[in-house]
Formats: structure tokens, C-alpha cells, sequence
């Protein structure tokens, strides 16, 4: 009968309960992105990290990959030192550079990776094949639209343009047989992947047995910290950073992100909880009599409180969907707009929504609206009958 | 008879601004098993503050309720919560029905808080209803029920625990009449179909007539009684 009269008192005033439920949708919403905030970005690069199964990446000393131009001398001893190791089970070496392709008028110049494509972990094939021959690459959609390119077409490139001569240097013709999707590169970067001796060889003598960086995959029970050390003694001209490591690193960069989500994820749930508090003090000031004349005719203060505390409950659980749904379409729109922050690879989500995220967002809501609940009902349940009586009645 | 209720030298004092208010003073009484009491006196003379002393919804600042060999003056809150339940029925001026509630729901509360099973409370109400006369009217609102209605079901709320007293205030006060008399006749019928202890306090002179006796209070003082035991 608690929960019947809880129900029957909310739909009394629909309005007012409609309006309150929208409220908390919107401070569902809030708080579930905040959430999804919190952890989301850390989640997503680890995912992005761990993606092709490479825990370590190798840079030059002092250096994250990609951070400079930097690159890696005597890559191949490097790589034998690597795969020497039986907890490796891959090396991936992996240069960086530019490609520029002929158009009919200059020349295109798109991001260039060298990679050994039976090992790389750069991209993932959409169409097509990964380069079989040292003339051929795979490319991002962004790089065929601009260069007006399909699949099988041939390209005339080279690793740089000379505007004035208007000539390729070291010029090749590569074929175009696959088309990828690169997992490092920011939205709208254009990107190849081509063989890395033919890379090397396009950019000159200076590049030869050069790297810019190299990731490894170690072994499924091999202790990655453990082999991060062996590789640091074997090959100390190097920067070697685990996953955990570039997570600390990461995280570190990322605690303003994380402190703005607790801030305005508390925010919302204060804003929850007042409005929640100020419905339910409103909904019982306007019918102090009826809950003394329950007290009276012999219902436990308990129940009283536990029959208001159900209506505010009631709100935010019903509000609690409709944020879920509002904050999940919310997350998607500020991703869209965080994801075109400049040299930010375009896997990376800023909102990521695991169940749990859910989950912890209701627990927060059931909890603020039990607590919303409680000061106002206590208050009423605890009042005088009869004087409460004599001034209902005046 | 033996006495149901006994009230020994009671006082209730309370504070309005500065100033004390002696609202009962020094009342002791005795209601027998079966009796039909009317507690009659000018306005503000403390009727209903010795009602409500009487029916155990307020605590005396001096003095012993004692209904049934149980001092309501000494339970903590909780025990005396439930005896109102189980051995008292109220029924007030303004009715207080719960407006959310149908008029066989309101009459089911009581039940509902004495964890009745629900087969049974909805059997037990609705013969209620059917004999304060209002077969057909179970699932109305007390919105849309006239104030006699209002005040059957509210009686019909009041009686279905079987309490030991009815305590009523003011039953009639907002009442035409021809309503008014109903439900001193309703009243008068459950005191002498159901031998239910009934004390009132009014200031309808149609009251006296359907009484056993009567006592008069001035200014929170027993002034003298008509039957009774002042």
C-alpha cells in the first residue's frame, strides 16, 4: 500500500512529476558523460595501444614516438636483438616520412609509414591487400580522395617535392592495392603505408637501416616490465616504454580531464539532489495533514518516511533511462566535436561507454534519491499531530 | 463496567510566544466499556487538546491516560503509534481521507499497517462501507464524495480494527444538518449494535440527545457532568 499511495501521490500533480523526471534526465545525462569522461580517453588510448597486441614501443633516447623526427640507426642489429629475446614474439619496425604524389598540377604530400606489412600494427586493411612488392602501398581514404586514386591505380611519388623544379625527389611508381583504416592518425590526415626498404630507399642514403620507432609484442605470460628492462640494457641508445609506462604518462596528462569530470559530475548530482529535495518538500508541505492523520490512525514514522522516500526514489529512477539515452546522444555529439582536436589519432574517443558506466551512474542516482528523500520526510514524519492538526486546520 | 479509558489529573501546558497556555488542567475521567461520551464546552476551552490527550496524539505535560490498563503517557513514540492502531479509531472535523486514495482503500489503511492479508481487509472494508451506506461508492475519491460520504469513510476507517475507543472531534463540524444527524445516528448505531466505546467532543446541541452522558470543560477545567464520571 506504501508504494500504491507513493505512486498515486506522484501522479496527483503529473505536470509537476513529468517536469521533475525531465530534470533529472538531464542530470542523469550530465553525470553519465561525466562518467564516461572520467575514465574514457585513458580507456580508449590503452585500447588504441593494445589494439594489434604490441605492449612496448621503442623511440630514440628521450623521445615518444612520432614526438620528433628523430629516427634510429642500425635498425637491423636492433631487430635482432629483439627477436633474439624468446619472450618476443614480433618486432615491428616502423619509419616515418612523407610521400609526395604527382598531381596535374605540384603534388600532394601525404604521411608516410614504412612498416614490414606481414608484422605492422599501424593500420588495419579495409579493401584490397597489404604490399606484396616493394613498389606497392596502401592508403587512407583520405589520401585517395585527395589524390583522386582507386584501388590498382599507380602513382607516381616521391619522399620530397621540389615546388620550383617541380619535381619528385627520388621518384617511384608505387601501386595502390589496398585501402586501410590508420589507427594513429588524426580525422582527414592523408596516409600511406608502403615497405619499409622502399621508404628508406626514397628518402636517400641518410635513411638506410633507420627507424623512427619500433613496437614489440612480447609473449602472452611473459612479464611485460620484465622484458621492457632486458630491452633497455640490450639496447640503451633507445627510449623503451611499456604500456603501463605511456598509461602513467598518459594519465598524468589527462588529470585535468579526469578533475573537470568529478567537478561537474558532482555538480550534477547536487543538482539532482536539490531538485529532487525541493519536489519532495514541496509535495509534503502541501499535505502535512494527511501524514500526521497517518501517524495518527497508527503508521510507524518509519513508513511514512519510507513512503516519501519512495516517491523521490521513483522520480530519479524514472529519470535515470531517459538520461541514459540523453546522455548517450549527448557523449556521441562532444565526442564529434574533442575528436577534431589537432593531432589527435581518430581512434581515440574522449566518451566511452562501458555498462558499468551505467551502472555506477544509477547506484549515484538510487543513493542521492534516497537521500533527497530523507531530510524532508524525517521532518514531516517527526512533526506534533496534534498541533499539526490544529494548524492544518486554520 | 470496567473502565476502558481512565484520565487522572491531567495537564497540557504549551508555549505561544511568551505566553503559557493552560490548555487542560487537572482533568481526571473515566469512560466505562460501552459508554457514549460527549465532551461539550465553549470554543477554546480545550476540548480538542483534551481529545487529543485522550486518544494518545499528544503527550500531557502532567498526568496518566490509561486505556485499557496501559499508560499511554509512558510508551515511546513507535509502541504508541501501534496501540493506536490496534485500540483506537479517530475520526476528525476535517475527515483527512488520503486524496489519492479510493474510498475502499482509505478504509483498508489501517489494515494495510496491521499487515492484514489483502483478501481479507478488502472483504472486511467493504462490508463496512456497505453498512455506514455506501454500497456502489468503493472506488470513489474522496473528491468525489459529499462531505457526509467523506465522513462515513471516515467513521468506516476509524472502526475496522476493532479498536477499544472511538475518539471523535468534532464529527459534524463541517456539516450541513441533515448530514450532521447521520452521523450522530452512525455513531449512536455502533455504539449500541457494537458496544463501541465512543468519546466526542462537539459543540452541535443535536449531540446530547444521542449521548449517554455528557461533560463539560471550561477552560481546560472539569466544570461539572451529565452522567459519567468526572
Amino acid at each position: 500500500m506504501l508504494l500504491a499511495l507513493a505512486w498515486t501521490t506522484l501522479t496527483r500533480h503529473r505536470t509537476r512529476t513529468l517536469l521533475a523526471i525531465l530534470g533529472v534526465a538531464v542530470s542523469a545525462a550530465m553525470l553519465l558523460d561525466m562518467v564516461m569522461l572520467s575514465s574514457g580517453m585513458r580507456q580508449s588510448f590503452r585500447s588504441l595501444l593494445l589494439s594489434r597486441g604490441f605492449q612496448i614501443r621503442l623511440s630514440p633516447k628521450g623521445t615518444l614516438p612520432f614526438d620528433t623526427e628523430a629516427t634510429m640507426a642500425d635498425a637491423g642489429a636492433a631487430v635482432n636483438t629483439l627477436r633474439a629475446d624468446r619472450e618476443i614474439v614480433a618486432v615491428s619496425p616502423v619509419l616515418g616520412g612523407q610521400l609526395h604524389v604527382a598531381m596535374r598540377a605540384g603534388a600532394l604530400a601525404s604521411v608516410a609509414l614504412g612498416v614490414e606489412p606481414d608484422v605492422q600494427g599501424d593500420y588495419e586493411l579495409v579493401e584490397g591487400r597489404a604490399p606484396a612488392a616493394p613498389n606497392e602501398l596502401v592508403a587512407s581514404d583520405d589520401f585517395l580522395r585527395a589524390a583522386s586514386a582507386r584501388l590498382g591505380d599507380t602513382l607516381a611519388a616521391g619522399a620530397g617535392f621540389d615546388p620550383q623544379l617541380q619535381a619528385l625527389a627520388r621518384r617511384r611508381s608505387l601501386i595502390v592495392v589496398g585501402r586501410a583504416r590508420f589507427f594513429y592518425m588524426p580525422a582527414g590526415q592523408r596516409a600511406v603505408a608502403l615497405p619499409l626498404g622502399t621508404l628508406q630507399q626514397m628518402q636517400g642514403p641518410a635513411a638506410r637501416d633507420r627507424v623512427s620507432f619500433f613496437m614489440v609484442k612480447a609473449a602472452p605470460a611473459a612479464n611485460i616490465e620484465a622484458v621492457r628492462r632486458r630491452i633497455e640494457r640490450a639496447l640503451p641508445q633507445v627510449t623503451v616504454v611499456s604500456t603501463e609506462t605511456a598509461m602513467r604518462q598518459v594519465d598524468e596528462r589527462l588529470s585535468y580531464f579526469r578533475q573537470l569530470a568529478v567537478i561537474l559530475g558532482a555538480v550534477s548530482l547536487a543538482v539532482g539532489f536539490l531538485l529532487v529535495t525541493t519536489l519532495v518538500t514541496v509535495s509534503v508541505n502541501e499535505r502535512l495533514g494527511e501524514i500526521v492523520v497517518m501517524r495518527a490512525i497508527g503508521v510507524l514514522r518509519t513508513r511514512v518516511v519510507v513512503q516519501i522516500v519512495l516517491e523521490g526514489m521513483a522520480i530519479m529512477i524514472a529519470g535515470a533511462p531517459l538520461g541514459l539515452g540523453l546522455g548517450l546522444a549527448t557523449a556521441r555529439y562532444l565526442n564529434s566535436i574533442l575528436a577534431s582536436f589537432p593531432g589527435l589519432p581518430a581512434a581515440i574517443d574522449f566518451f566511452l561507454f562501458e555498462p558499468h558506466d551505467a551502472w555506477t551512474a544509477l547506484g549515484l542516482l538510487t543513493v542521492v534519491g534516497i537521500l533527497a528523500g530523507i531530510y524532508p520526510s524525517w521532518r514531516a514524519a517527526a512533526l506534533p499531530i496534534a498541533t499539526t492538526l490544529r494548524e492544518e486546520a486554520i | 463496567m470496567p473502565a476502558v479509558l481512565s484520565a487522572r489529573d491531567l495537564h497540557r501546558e504549551y508555549h505561544m510566544g511568551a505566553e503559557l497556555v493552560r490548555a487542560v488542567r487537572g482533568v481526571s475521567l473515566d469512560v466505562a466499556e460501552g459508554d457514549y461520551l460527549a465532551i461539550v464546552g465553549p470554543s477554546g476551552c480545550g476540548k480538542s487538546t483534551l481529545l487529543n490527550l485522550l486518544g494518545g496524539i499528544d503527550r500531557p505535560s502532567a498526568g496518566t491516560v490509561t486505556i485499557r490498563d496501559q499508560r499511554l503517557d509512558q510508551m515511546r513514540d513507535a509502541d504508541l503509534t501501534r496501540f493506536r492502531l490496534y485500540h483506537l479509531g479517530f475520526v476528525f472535523q476535517r475527515f483527512y481521507l488520503m486524496p489519492a486514495l479510493t474510498a475502499l482503500e482509505n478504509v483498508e489503511l489501517p489494515m494495510a499497517e496491521a499487515k492484514v492479508e489483502k483478501r481479507a481487509r478488502r472483504e472486511r472494508a467493504r462490508t463496512l462501507l456497505s453498512y455506514v451506506g455506501l454500497d456502489g461508492r468503493h472506488a470513489h475519491r474522496p473528491a468525489q464524495l459529499s462531505g457526509g460520504e467523506q465522513q462515513r469513510v471516515a467513521i468506516a476507517r476509524a472502526v475496522v480494527t476493532d479498536p477499544d475507543l472511538l475518539v471523535a472531534d468534532e464529527p459534524t463540524g463541517d456539516l450541513d444538518a441533515r448530514s450532521a444527524v447521520e452521523i450522530l445516528t452512525l455513531l449512536r448505531e455502533l455504539n449500541r449494535a457494537f458496544a463501541k466505546t465512543v468519546v466526542m467532543v462537539t459543540h452541535d446541541p443535536r449531540a446530547e440527545r444521542f449521548v449517554d452522558a455528557v461533560v463539560h470543560l471550561d477552560k481546560g477545567v472539569l466544570v461539572n457532568g451529565t452522567g459519567g464520571t468526572p
